[in-house]
């Protein structure tokens, strides 16, 4: 199949975002605020580190320079990372964990459902188990958002505020570049435009029965895609990637 | 409500068809959505089941240990209530 290139970055991409969330949730490990909801972001951050593995040796196969998994996900600076700015958002407190993780999840489930048919078979396997993982993602961080928007005096006061910081980081979803739009026009990738209304609805469902407004008219952030992120990004990586780059190659 | 509040469940696990959930422990959840969902991510990681069940720990009314002798010692020597006298032809294998 043709246009490798492309295709190394659009995995690239969907492993870093997936790489740098589970990283996030991964943070939570000891410290939830109750021992299942603790296993649970625990399991959250493993789906996702499986998903980036599996991507990122895609990934290595598709550049064909001889990197493995590995290099790719740790031994690269920030400004070579391709996530989304939502995913490397800071957690916060739970409202703002569980609320980044529900807008997430509702993008990615039914773009997973989409990539599972992708003219790249590797790609339309791996988005095949993806898919499973997110719609249960989707459905357990959904029925938090409803809780706690809904819930006691001070849930509702975090989660609303959970929205205002948050909504501005969910317009670069929707992005496009000439990588993902050659790739779409071949078959290969999802155009995110197709799953918008689709997000908007899951999205609008859950903040009603959450009693949430959703902000009108919000300056959207950007830039993930090109390598412009948030100030969170860096330290975040250089605690990940520290025992690669301290000492190379090490093995467990 | 704080996290002491959360009542507690019980969780049953049911590995394969045919065969009948068993109890696998319990946990704290706000409502039984929650519980379901818990049971989901506490009792079944490693590919424990196929169905759940919880039950609010309250539904349950549990023998009382005191009570051990007049409800289970007097079995004790009723061995006649198990079949273990009659001769199995080979052929009807394991039962």
């Amino acid at each position: 199949m043709a246009n490798n290139s492309a295709r190394f970055h659009y995995c690239l991409r969907l492993a870093d975002n997936a790489n740098v969330l589970a990283h996030r949730l991964c943070q939570w490990s000891g410290r939830g605020p109750t021992l299942e909801e603790d296993m649970a972001l625990s399991n959250f951050g493993l789906d996702l580190i499986g998903q980036a593995r599996s991507l990122y040796s895609y990934a290595a196969v598709l550049e064909g320079a001889g990197q493995s998994e590995d290099d790719l996900a740790y031994l690269r600076d920030a400004n070579r990372y391709g996530n989304v700015l939502l995913a490397e958002y800071p957690n916060g407190d739970f409202a703002v964990t569980l609320l980044r993780h529900m807008l997430y999840s509702a993008f990615y489930y039914p773009f997973y459902v989409a990539l599972s048919s992708s003219a790249d078979e590797e790609l339309a396997a791996i988005a095949a188990k993806a898919e499973r993982e997110m719609a249960y993602h989707l459905r357990h961080s959904a029925e938090w958002v409803i809780r706690l928007g809904d819930g006691t005096e001070e849930s509702a006061r975090r989660m609303q505020q959970a929205v205002k910081v948050l909504w501005p980081f969910t317009g670069e979803l929707f992005e496009t570049d000439h990588v993902e739009e050659e790739l779409v026009a071949s078959g290969v990738a999802v155009d995110p435009e197709s799953l918008r209304e689709q997000w908007g609805s899951t999205v609008a469902g859950v903040f009603e029965r959450a009693q949430l407004s959703v902000p009108q008219g919000a300056w959207m952030q950007s830039g993930g895609r090109r390598g412009e992120h948030s100030e969170h990004l860096g330290p975040m990586l250089a605690e990940m990637q520290f025992l690669q780059r301290s000492y190379p190659e090490a093995q467990w | 409500m704080s996290v002491k509040e959360y009542p507690l469940w019980e969780v049953f696990i049911r590995s394969k068809n045919g065969l009948s959930h068993q109890h696998a422990g319990s946990l704290h959840a706000v409502d039984a959505t929650m519980a379901l969902q818990g049971a989901r991510d506490v009792y079944t990681r490693r590919a424990e089941g196929i169905s759940l069940w919880v039950v609010p720990s309250i539904a349950i009314t549990a023998s009382d240990p005191v009570d051990r002798g007049e409800f289970f010692e007097p079995t004790a020597s009723k061995v006649y209530r198990h079949p273990t006298f009659y001769d199995i032809p080979d052929e009807v294998g394991h039962m």
